[in-house]
Formats: C-alpha cells, sequence, structure tokens
C-alpha cells in the first residue's frame, strides 16, 4: 500500500508499483491538467512538485511515492491566481496551451528558488520544458514579471 | 440546444452537442436565441456556374446565420460557436470577437461554445491552410450583425417605435427619446422569434465603429482554463467505463502483421483485449496503418501490455527506405530535366550567354510536426449513434472517415472536437480516431481512448516531404540574373491518395515554386518524378519550407556572385513594385482564392523585406563571428520577411541573437495572435533550421522521442523577437493567412547569415553540427 498526498487530500494506491505518477495522477485520479508529452522526461509537460521539488511524473514510479506530497497545476493555487498564472494570462503567454501547466509547474519551482531569476537562471531552468508554438519570449516575460521585474523580452507586447 | 460540458460523461447523461471547454459554467438553453435549423446555405456554394473560390469551393461553403452561431441567455450571457478547431493559433477568441464585436456585445459576457463536426450546419471545418479568417471573417460579421439587428427589432417591436430610433449599445439595446433601454438578455427571446433579415439588409459596421477587430485588447478566451489545468484536450477525455488503447504498428509503412501471440500481453494486470486492426486495403488516405490494438483499464497497463507483446512483421516494400539512398535518389532526379511547371523565355539560350553561372542544391530533410499532445481519440458506440472526442483539424472528414470504415451513415456519428494540444497538419489526418472508433466497435461499444505515445508520433507520422532543390543561373555583366533554372524533387502529399503519384500537386508548386515573383527573362520551373516511401502530409507552411529555404538562399549566394548586397539584390531580383496575375505565372491554385481578388503585389513583397532590415538594423558594423541574414516569402496571401543576426561560436555553435520579422496579411482581425503567430513561427523556424531531422534506415523512423528529435528550446530561442505588423487598415480588402506564413523565411534567413558570419554556405537542412567541421 502506497500513502501519499495530492493537492493536499491523502490517497492511497494499491496497484501495479511500476506506474509512473502520471498516469495515476490522470487515469485514477482525474488530474488531467498534468500532460503527457514524451513519457521519457524529455518535455516537461508532465511536472509536478513532488515535495516542492520540480519532478516530471512521467519516470516517477509510483514505487518511489510513498509517503510524499505532490502538487499538480490543479493545486498550485486554491484560486488560480498565482503569481505565474496571472503573468501567463495577462500576457497572453500560450498558443494551444497544452504545455503550459508543465511550464508554470516548472517556474514556480524556479520562483521558490531563485526568486529574482537572470536570464541564465532562467534558461537553465526551463529548458527542459518544450513549447511546440514557440512561446518562449512570452514564457521568458511572464516569468520576469511574476518576479517582479518589469524587463519585457518582446517589443510591444500589448499593444 | 446548448449544454455545459462535463469533466466525466456518464451513461445517464446527454452528450454534449457542443462542447463548451469553460467547464464550470452551465449555460441553459430555455430562452436562447437557438432556434430552428433554417440554415441559410449561400447561392453561391450552390449549384453549377462559374468557377469558385475561396470558401465558396471549400467543401459544403460557408454559412452566416446568427441561429448557428450565436446564443444568448436570459441572464445576457452570449455564447458564440466556434466551427473551427483551435491549436494555438487562438481561433476561438478571434471568431468570438469578430462576432461580438459586430453585435456589441460586452466581451465580459462572451462565451465560446465549439461546434461538433457537421458541415451542413457550420459550413466548412477543415482547419488548415491558414483559412479560419480568412473564410470566415466576412460571414461571420454577418452572423452577428444579423443577431444585433434581430435584437434591435424585437426591441422597437416592443417599444413601439421606428427601429431607426433604436441602437444597440454594449450589451443593451436604447431608444433615445425615450431613454428606455433594455439588455440583450431580456430581448433575446423576442429576437429569437423574428425572422433573420435577408442577407443584403444587414449593415455591417465600418472599421472607425469596431470595438474588439484590429484591436488586439481581448485576452485569450481559454486563458484561466489552460493555466490552471481544466483545459480539456483531446488527451484529457474521460468517460465512464472507458478502457484505454495503444496499438501496436507496423514500424515500416506498408508493413503488416505476418503473426502475433498476445499471451504474454493478456497477462499483463488490467490487460483486457488484443485487437486486430487492418491495414488500409488501397493508398493510405486516412485510415490507420494496421497492428495490434491493445485494450486495458488504464494507460499503463495497456503500454505495458504493448510491450509484452509478440509480433512478427511482414515489412513490405518499404523495408529498405533509408534516406542517405533517398537522397542520392532525389539528386539524381533533379539533375535531370523534369516536367515543366513554368517556362518563360528562353533558359538555355540565356544560360550560355550569362558572363556568370552559378549552381546550387539545396536538401531539406523529412520533419514531424510533432505537436505537444500527440494523437488521441476517444470513441464510444451506444444505440446505434457512434460518439467521439477528440482533438481534430477536420471534424466533419473524421466523421465520414469513421462511417465509411464501421460501415454506418455519417448521420448516426458525431464527432465533439476539444482544444487541440497543438496541430502544425498532423490532426488533419483522423487516422488515430478511426482506430478508436474500431477498438470501441471490438469492445461492443464501450468507450475507448486510443493514446498515441511519443514514440508512436514520430514513427508513424505524415511526414513533411523530404526534397533535393537545383538551381542553377545565369547572370548578366551587371550581377543580375537572366537566366534561371529550378528543380524541386519532392515525394508529393498525392501518394497518399494514390500510390503512382510521382509529381507535386498544384498545391504543392503553388507553395512558393511556380509563383516565385521574380524579374528574370528566362526561366524554367522543373518537377521531377520521384516516389513516396513513407506517408507525407501537410506540415505547417507544407511546401513553402523547401522552396524558400532553396529560393531565399539561392540569391543571397547569387548576390555574392554579384558583389552585392544581398538585401538590395533580393529587392532587385523581385523588381519593382508590380501587380501579378499568379494564372499568368502558371499558378492555377492561388490558394484556392479568385487570383483577381488576390494577385500577387511585389510591391508589399518590398516592403516587408524593408521593414525586416530596417528592424534588424541592416548594413551595421559587425563583430568578427557575427552576420545579419534576411529573406523574403509570399505564401497564403501572405507577405513575410525575416532578418535575423546570429552568432557563430568558434566551435560552430549557431545562436540567433535576434529576429526581426514583418507581416503584411491584409487587414488583420486580432493583431494580439498575429503577433503570437510570428514569434512562435521564428521558434519553429529555427527549429527547423537547427536541429530538426527525421531520417529513415531499413524504413524506420531513426528519431523517435525528443532526446532525438531536437526541437527549439527556450535556450536556444532568440533572446529578442521583434514583430514588426504591417495591417491595412482598409477592411474592404481580402485577408492573408497567418498561422503558416511566418516560417518559411526563418530557416534561410538564418542560412544567409551564417554566410555572412562565416562564409560558409549553408545548403542542407538542419544545420547542426555542419560548421564544427
Amino acid at each position: 500500500m502506497i500513502s501519499l498526498r495530492v493537492n493536499g487530500a491523502e490517497r492511497s494506491y494499491d496497484d501495479d508499483a511500476d506506474m509512473p505518477l502520471l498516469w495515476y495522477l490522470r487515469d485514477e485520479l482525474g488530474l488531467t491538467g498534468t500532460k503527457f508529452g514524451c513519457g521519457v522526461a524529455a518535455c516537461g509537460a508532465c511536472t509536478i512538485h513532488l515535495d516542492s521539488i520540480a519532478t516530471r511524473a512521467c519516470v516517477t514510479p509510483m514505487s518511489s511515492v510513498d509517503g510524499r506530497a505532490i502538487i499538480t497545476i490543479e493545486g498550485l493555487s486554491l484560486d488560480g491566481n498565482h503569481p505565474l498564472q496571472v503573468a501567463w494570462r495577462d500576457l497572453n503567454v500560450s498558443q494551444c496551451g497544452y504545455c503550459q501547466a508543465g511550464q508554470i509547474m516548472q517556474a514556480a519551482s524556479l520562483l521558490q528558488d531563485t526568486p529574482e531569476p537572470s536570464e541564465a537562471d532562467i534558461d537553465a531552468a526551463m529548458s527542459g520544458n518544450l513549447c511546440r508554438c514557440g512561446a518562449y519570449p512570452r514564457i521568458r516575460a511572464a516569468i520576469k514579471q511574476a518576479a517582479g521585474s518589469t524587463r519585457r523580452a518582446v517589443e510591444g507586447e500589448r499593444p | 440546444m446548448i449544454y455545459g460540458q462535463k469533466l466525466v460523461a456518464d451513461d445517464t447523461d446527454v452528450p454534449p452537442p457542443l462542447t463548451n471547454v469553460s467547464r464550470r459554467r452551465l449555460l441553459g438553453g430555455g430562452g436562447a436565441l437557438v432556434l430552428a435549423l433554417a440554415l441559410r446555405v449561400p447561392a453561391q456554394a450552390q449549384g453549377d456556374g462559374p468557377k469558385k473560390f475561396g470558401v465558396d469551393a471549400m467543401p459544403h461553403g460557408w454559412r452566416d446565420d446568427p441561429k448557428v452561431f450565436v446564443a444568448i441567455a436570459p441572464d445576457g450571457v452570449v455564447t458564440v460557436t466556434c466551427h473551427r478547431s483551435d491549436m494555438g493559433q487562438g481561433v476561438r477568441t478571434s471568431i468570438a470577437l469578430t462576432i461580438a464585436d459586430e453585435l456589441d456585445a460586452d466581451w465580459s459576457k462572451v462565451r465560446v461554445a465549439q461546434a461538433y463536426g457537421d458541415e451542413e450546419r457550420f459550413g466548412n471545418q477543415d482547419t488548415d491552410g491558414s483559412r479560419s479568417l480568412r473564410h470566415f471573417f466576412g460571414p461571420l460579421r454577418h452572423a452577428g450583425a444579423a443577431a444585433r439587428q434581430m435584437l434591435v427589432q424585437a426591441a422597437a417591436n416592443q417599444w413601439g417605435v421606428p427601429t431607426s430610433e433604436v441602437r444597440a449599445d454594449e450589451h443593451k439595446v436604447r431608444h433615445g427619446k425615450s431613454q428606455r433601454s433594455i439588455g440583450y438578455g431580456d430581448i433575446a427571446q423576442a429576437a429569437a422569434d423574428l425572422p433573420v433579415p435577408a442577407r443584403e439588409d444587414v449593415r455591417l459596421k465600418a472599421p472607425q465603429e469596431f470595438r474588439y477587430i484590429g484591436k488586439g485588447n481581448i485576452d485569450l478566451i481559454d486563458n484561466r482554463d489552460i493555466t490552471t489545468g481544466k483545459a480539456w484536450y483531446g488527451l484529457d477525455t474521460r468517460l465512464e467505463g472507458m478502457l484505454y488503447a495503444v496499438v501496436a504498428r507496423p514500424p515500416v509503412f506498408g508493413g503488416t502483421v505476418k503473426a502475433y501471440d498476445a499471451t504474454e500481453a493478456l497477462r499483463v494486470p488490467g490487460v483486457v483485449r488484443a485487437v486486430p486492426i487492418e491495414p488500409p486495403a488501397g493508398p493510405a488516405e486516412f485510415q490507420p496503418l494496421g497492428g495490434i490494438a491493445v485494450i486495458a483499464k488504464n494507460t499503463w497497463a495497456a503500454l505495458k501490455g504493448r510491450d509484452a507483446l509478440k509480433v512478427t512483421w511482414d515489412d513490405g516494400p518499404n523495408a529498405s527506405y533509408d534516406s542517405d539512398a533517398y537522397r542520392s535518389t532525389l539528386e539524381e532526379a533533379a539533375r535531370k530535366p523534369g516536367k515543366v511547371v513554368r517556362r518563360e523565355g528562353d533558359f538555355d539560350a540565356a544560360i550560355k550567354t550569362a558572363a556568370k553561372r552559378v549552381t546550387a542544391e539545396y536538401y531539406v530533410p523529412h520533419l514531424a510536426q510533432a505537436p505537444m499532445e500527440p494523437p488521441a481519440a476517444t470513441v464510444r458506440i451506444r444505440d446505434g449513434h457512434v460518439e467521439a472526442w477528440t482533438c481534430t483539424q477536420a471534424p466533419q472528414a473524421t466523421r465520414d472517415r469513421i462511417a465509411k470504415r464501421l460501415g454506418v451513415g455519417a448521420d448516426t456519428v458525431r464527432v465533439n472536437v476539444t482544444l487541440l494540444g497543438g496541430g502544425f497538419g498532423r490532426k488533419s489526418k483522423p487516422d488515430y480516431v478511426v482506430e478508436a472508433a474500431l477498438c470501441s466497435q471490438a469492445m461492443g461499444g464501450a468507450p475507448v481512448k486510443v493514446t498515441w505515445t511519443r514514440e508512436d508520433d514520430l514513427s508513424h507520422s505524415y511526414y513533411h516531404t523530404v526534397s533535393v532543390e537545383h538551381l542553377e543561373a545565369g547572370l548578366d555583366e551587371r550581377g543580375m540574373p537572366v537566366a534561371w533554372l529550378h528543380r524541386s524533387a519532392a515525394p508529393t502529399i498525392g501518394s497518399i491518395f494514390a500510390q503512382d503519384a510521382r509529381h507535386e500537386l498544384p498545391f504543392e508548386l503553388g507553395m512558393g515554386l511556380v509563383n516565385t515573383p521574380f524579374a528574370i527573362p528566362n526561366l524554367r520551373l522543373e518537377n521531377p518524378e520521384v516516389s513516396a516511401r513513407v506517408r507525407i502530409g501537410w506540415f505547417r507552411s507544407v511546401s513553402n519550407i523547401p522552396h524558400a529555404f532553396a529560393i531565399q538562399c539561392f540569391v543571397s549566394e547569387l548576390a555574392n556572385a554579384a558583389g552585392r548586397d544581398a538585401k538590395d539584390y533580393l529587392l532587385d531580383v523581385i523588381g519593382p513594385p508590380r501587380i501579378i496575375e499568379p494564372t499568368e505565372i502558371g499558378d492555377v491554385w492561388n490558394y484556392g482564392e479568385d487570383p483577381a481578388r488576390y494577385p500577387i503585389d511585389t510591391g508589399r513583397l518590398r516592403r516587408v523585406i524593408e521593414t525586416a532590415a530596417k528592424g534588424v538594423g541592416w548594413g551595421r558594423q559587425m563583430e568578427k563571428g557575427r552576420g545579419l541574414g534576411i529573406a523574403g516569402h509570399y505564401s497564403f496571401l501572405t507577405y513575410t520577411a525575416v532578418a535575423v543576426e546570429v552568432a557563430v561560436g568558434p566551435k560552430g555553435d549557431i545562436t540567433v541573437l535576434r529576429a526581426d520579422i514583418a507581416i503584411d496579411c491584409g487587414p488583420q482581425v486580432n493583431p494580439e495572435r498575429v503577433r503570437a503567430q510570428m514569434e512562435g513561427a521564428v521558434v519553429m523556424g529555427m527549429g527547423l533550421a537547427l536541429t530538426a531531422e527525421i531520417t529513415f534506415k531499413d524504413g524506420r523512423a531513426q528519431q523517435t522521442n525528443f532526446d532525438t528529435y531536437e526541437v527549439t528550446r527556450i535556450d536556444g530561442a532568440p533572446k529578442e523577437i521583434h514583430v514588426h505588423l504591417l495591417p491595412d487598415p482598409d477592411y474592404a480588402k481580402p485577408l492573408g493567412g497567418v498561422g503558416e506564413p511566418g516560417v518559411p523565411p526563418v530557416a534561410p534567413a538564418i542560412a544567409n547569415a551564417v554566410f555572412a558570419a562565416t562564409g560558409r554556405r549553408i545548403r542542407r537542412l538542419p544545420i547542426r553540427d555542419q560548421l564544427s567541421a
């Protein structure tokens, strides 16, 4: 029996311990905000917080999460107004939006560790999160805005 | 009727015919302006007559019935039905703001419902070709304006005053003389009982009256759902009693199952069944590739079951497909005369007397669209009704393919469209939805979700073509080209519909080959024969990618041979501003549009090139190892140019420091999203320029996940992307496309900048480590 906490709620799991946390969240708990993109930790779409550390759920087996606390995009903030979520909306970061939950979770972890990240900090923290639509300039800008920076990477962001 | 969408539909629930991605909102149907199916079929879309263009030439044409696209609930909430798929281009927002503007609606009261696949009802729904607003801006403005007039008429009737004294104003109808007003929600039912005004009686707003159109002041309608993890994509569908499937497909295109043993697979806890799927009998079309589906209680069990499956494959006729060998095949084809697709003057004579000759060949490999959300579909069959929930760019085509494959009438099939986690052309081919339908059928109609892994996606794509572009030019004493030969050898998308198709189709030739708008007196364009060995399909910008890469790099090579500035030379090769009738230069396609309405305007092409050049600071002094490059291209009725600054490090590593992209797509509906599309196009274009490639060996794709199929990451994206919008303020002018035209000029601009920085020519994509050798 594996016991874990997901977005504050106690959960228990008693099935295939090899199952990646990703499929447990999506198929068993219905928390579909955590996305499947690659299955091999190469795209970051499945990023969640495992004991406050950004982690790829697709390569995290259930056997490794016993007694641990997981936060998904659905639990990042009570009201959906985490500064990153607000910045993402302010700057209309999303295009298709599919990768953005993973981007936001990764960025939240970055800001937790580095409240005023440099360009290099952002590159280092975010380079594992793919966005095929190419929203990177705005992802960068939104992280800076959420971090309190007023600099913008994209000229004329809001016409 | 409009129903709210629920995360989990249960068996007693009426399935949502219109899915509203904002699933928190449940809209009541009663009292809404949702009426009988009084469809107004445009006269132009019916019967014989003169050649049809644009949306009139598309299957099922267009609709502009306000009763189809607009619903107003008693609380005043306006629900706009979006019949085009949103894959990141923002069409749900752009269509909604178009209708809301003409309706004089308060944006905060506007919601969007996604239409299911039904082109009889909604008009054409094939979301591809950068067509959504180009084709539907006019009809949907009409729908919004007609609804506004019905509200005004209903209020005037109620007050017993002439309509001339009544006007709509931000979600209210007002009568100035009596100072009366009524909210849209309160008059909606009365309005709904009125006849829809005749088309010629509908008055559209003048552009100076626009509040949302062209303003860029509207945020994405799905912003909150996306940022909180509530948005519903194809892979997120969950139904009561749903099973989960993955499919083991032939690793080589055209292969089949020789034998299989599912014993071990069925021993995996959670695995329910293994179901064979027949490969297509004829051309690949949009049919499943065949193979064995493993159906289980959850995705993980299905994946484990598939791993345990023992399949012996017959690899079929493409088992020897090898990208290195195929490149030689293409080169051979491109070095011999091929079918002439455009001829002006006498190339052979002119090249003989030219002062200088330049020859170059360019190679662009296969690419996979690789949307972040891989293909996914859920299908349930109940009481003779087939229902699908999926991320598709083509819901009506999907519906038709399901019906055909299951042998049922299309009227018994409903295809609900979710958000698409990217599309880029992959999701216009519904092979994956048909797989889900076959799985559901095999399970007695139980809902089955088919998930494609990334390996499935990259191994079984409808790949972007692979091409060798052979160019020769003769320059006169001044260095200007007087002779130009271009042979484009590339397997055609036509091969998925007719296996023996060996020539590019008019729509491929018309993507930047035959419609090259250069002022060159002697010109011959050829398309040699080649055969496809994998499924070839649309990839964002399609054939414009190889054509623009070759042509824009070659012009830069000619500029160098002539000792000229690359930008000035490009403008001179384009020639003076003039209007070119596409059919006169052999382009019979013209993106399906009327050549009289959409001629090529070289003045507009020149202007985007000049704008991008100015933006990047063209001509400025560069430090060692840095260079500027430029390219301009006309595609999807839109003019784009990209100028980049690159830095090449001592080991040959390339950094794109800055990109300036200019776009003239005519009048703009949502400049905020035009800007986003251009930013994204630069990033995607960089990926195919620098790193992305699918190669085949023994018929198998060699790159099967993002570790080897390398697309642009944030640390590789330019720190500065400057978008220069050149909107036409005259909304009577025709709209160009937006989703695709940004991509083609990116790669040649980068290659040309690399030359400026290093003196080394790039003639093969991706560049990867070519500079390190």
